[in-house]
């Protein structure tokens, strides 16, 4: 697989009370293989949109996206704002309805991963907020995508549980590498997971500016190190501080 | 469950019984005749086999048209619920099925395709049908937008999304269609079987109003409670007891 770029010249929609909307204009993003990159941008810019556009679930906008892979389906695996478990199967079947021939050494060994084997036959609704987006990290993680979606998963959860989840989180993509396109307002988070960092305007939205963060993997877990990169961004880069 | 919720409904089942009696003692006369009578004339027609027969006949009718407007109204449900524009051109014409009385249907059921059993079935779905698809389309239009994203994001087959994704969500409609329409259904098919057949629960009836024969009236409609009540607690309850266990 090689290089995603996509070519979003316009996404337009029309709002509830019948008004035109444009959310996306002359937006332009090369993502390098195996790449974990952070969108950053104000919410409500229309990030959500750009990620259901790559996803193929909405297709009404104008441009091009090249996914790279010339001839077959890429595997996309996405994981929503919220988990989207289905209520009524249990965790394993939840994995296992997004695989055509499902592994359970596969599962087995994510669940493992995820601290979750002990739950695997509880229903969704009986567990925390946290446990159901680890969930919906490994659905995504099980279907062995080549690119891996991610819209703000760590929302609302408090700071020890999305410190746990985000380390999880690398150290099954080191393991098993892809490019990973994370959405994120939250630049902290962001520098602490990211190869690089893409900025987006508010609406109609495009890119401001990309900036590769460039402190090692071994160093991510350092709070000193992360904010004072963020020092650093925002003195060199203040056309950003609006964005945040 | 503790003790007082079961000892409640069996006083208050016992006090009807108790008013019944007191009314048919007060009264003593032919047309309120007291329990233990309709209990004798009950076990009587058990006996002879004439209950069991018309009972049987009417179940059978019941079934054949219970599962034509469900399975009917189910199919059509989903589709209008999915397709506005075509959910836009039906509802007029639902709205009118929704409102022709019963007995309309049924006689203009006999009168255009005689007095035979089909035309009896189709009288009953006819009647049905209209409410199975406005609960089955109120579902579908209900339907979890989030889950349906999901499965197309993971690629999931048809067969998938429906059994997994749709029909948990549209569960508890079918059983309100199946709790409703087993109602409708019993009401109607008397009347059905009344007008233009020559066995079951319906034409019996009739033959007892003629005959002014109150205790054997009484008799069925005991039998009848008897058989819905099965129906909801051996049938209906454990199927939604079954659906439901993922709900905190």
């Amino acid at each position: 697989m090689s290089d995603i770029h996509i070519d979003i010249k316009n996404k337009t929609y029309t709002t509830a009370d019948s008004r035109q909307h444009t959310a996306i204009s002359e937006l332009k993003l090369s993502l390098p293989e195996n790449q974990f990159v952070c969108l950053v941008g104000p919410s409500g810019c229309g990030k959500t949109t750009l990620l259901n556009i790559i996803a193929n679930l909405d297709t009404d906008y104008q441009g091009e996206i090249a996914l790279g892979l010339h001839h077959k389906k890429p595997n996309i695996g996405y994981i929503f704002q919220n988990p989207r478990l289905l209520p009524w199967r249990t965790v394993r079947e939840n994995i296992e309805l997004a695989l055509d021939s499902p592994q359970p050494e596969i599962i087995d060994s994510l669940l493992e991963a995820m601290q979750l084997t002990s739950i695997q036959d509880v229903y969704p609704e009986h567990l925390s907020l946290g446990m159901s987006r680890r969930i919906a990290i490994i659905r995504a993680f099980a279907i062995n995508p080549d690119i891996l979606l991610m819209d703000e998963p760590f929302v609302s959860l408090d700071a020890p549980t999305a410190r746990q989840v985000r380390a999880l989180l690398i150290n099954l993509w080191q393991q098993r590498p892809h490019t990973i396109l994370f959405v994120s307002h939250d630049l902290r988070e962001a520098i602490a997971l990211a190869d690089k960092l893409i900025f987006l305007s508010t609406p109609p939205m495009s890119v401001t500016s990309e900036i590769a963060v460039d402190i090692s993997r071994a160093d991510r877990d350092d709070e000193t190190k992360i904010e004072s990169f963020r020092q650093y961004l925002l003195s060199q880069h203040p056309e950003i501080k609006g964005l945040l | 469950m503790n003790l007082s919720d079961k000892i409640l409904p069996t006083l208050s089942f016992i006090l009807l019984i108790a008013l019944w009696q007191g009314l048919a003692v007060f009264i003593n006369d032919n047309t309120l005749p007291t329990p233990s009578a309709v209990l004798t004339v009950f076990w009587q027609e058990i006996e002879s086999g004439q209950l069991p027969h018309h009972l049987g006949i009417t179940l059978l009718r019941l079934l054949v048209s219970f599962s034509i407007a469900m399975l009917l109204g189910c199919a059509i449900g989903i589709v209008l619920g999915r397709n506005q524009k075509l959910d836009a051109f039906f509802d007029n014409w639902l709205v009118i099925f929704l409102n022709i009385p019963a007995l309309v249907t049924i006689i203009l059921c006999y009168v255009w395709f005689g007095l035979i059993e089909s035309a009896a079935i189709l009288a009953v779905v006819i009647n049905k049908l209209p409410n199975v698809i406005v609960t089955i389309r109120e579902g579908t239009k209900a339907l979890d937008k989030d889950l349906l994203e999901m499965a197309r994001c993971y690629h999931f087959s048809k067969k998938k999304t429906f059994l997994h994704v749709i029909w948990p969500q549209l569960h508890p409609f079918v059983m309100a269609a199946t709790r409703s329409g087993l109602a409708l259904i019993w009401k109607i098919i008397l009347v059905v079987e009344l007008l233009g057949r020559s066995d079951g629960m319906g034409y019996q009836l009739h033959l007892f109003f003629q005959l002014f024969d109150v205790a054997s009236i009484l008799a069925y409609t005991i039998a009848f409670i008897m058989v819905i009540q099965s129906i909801e607690f051996l049938v209906l309850k454990p199927l939604d007891k079954k659906a439901l266990r993922w709900r905190r």
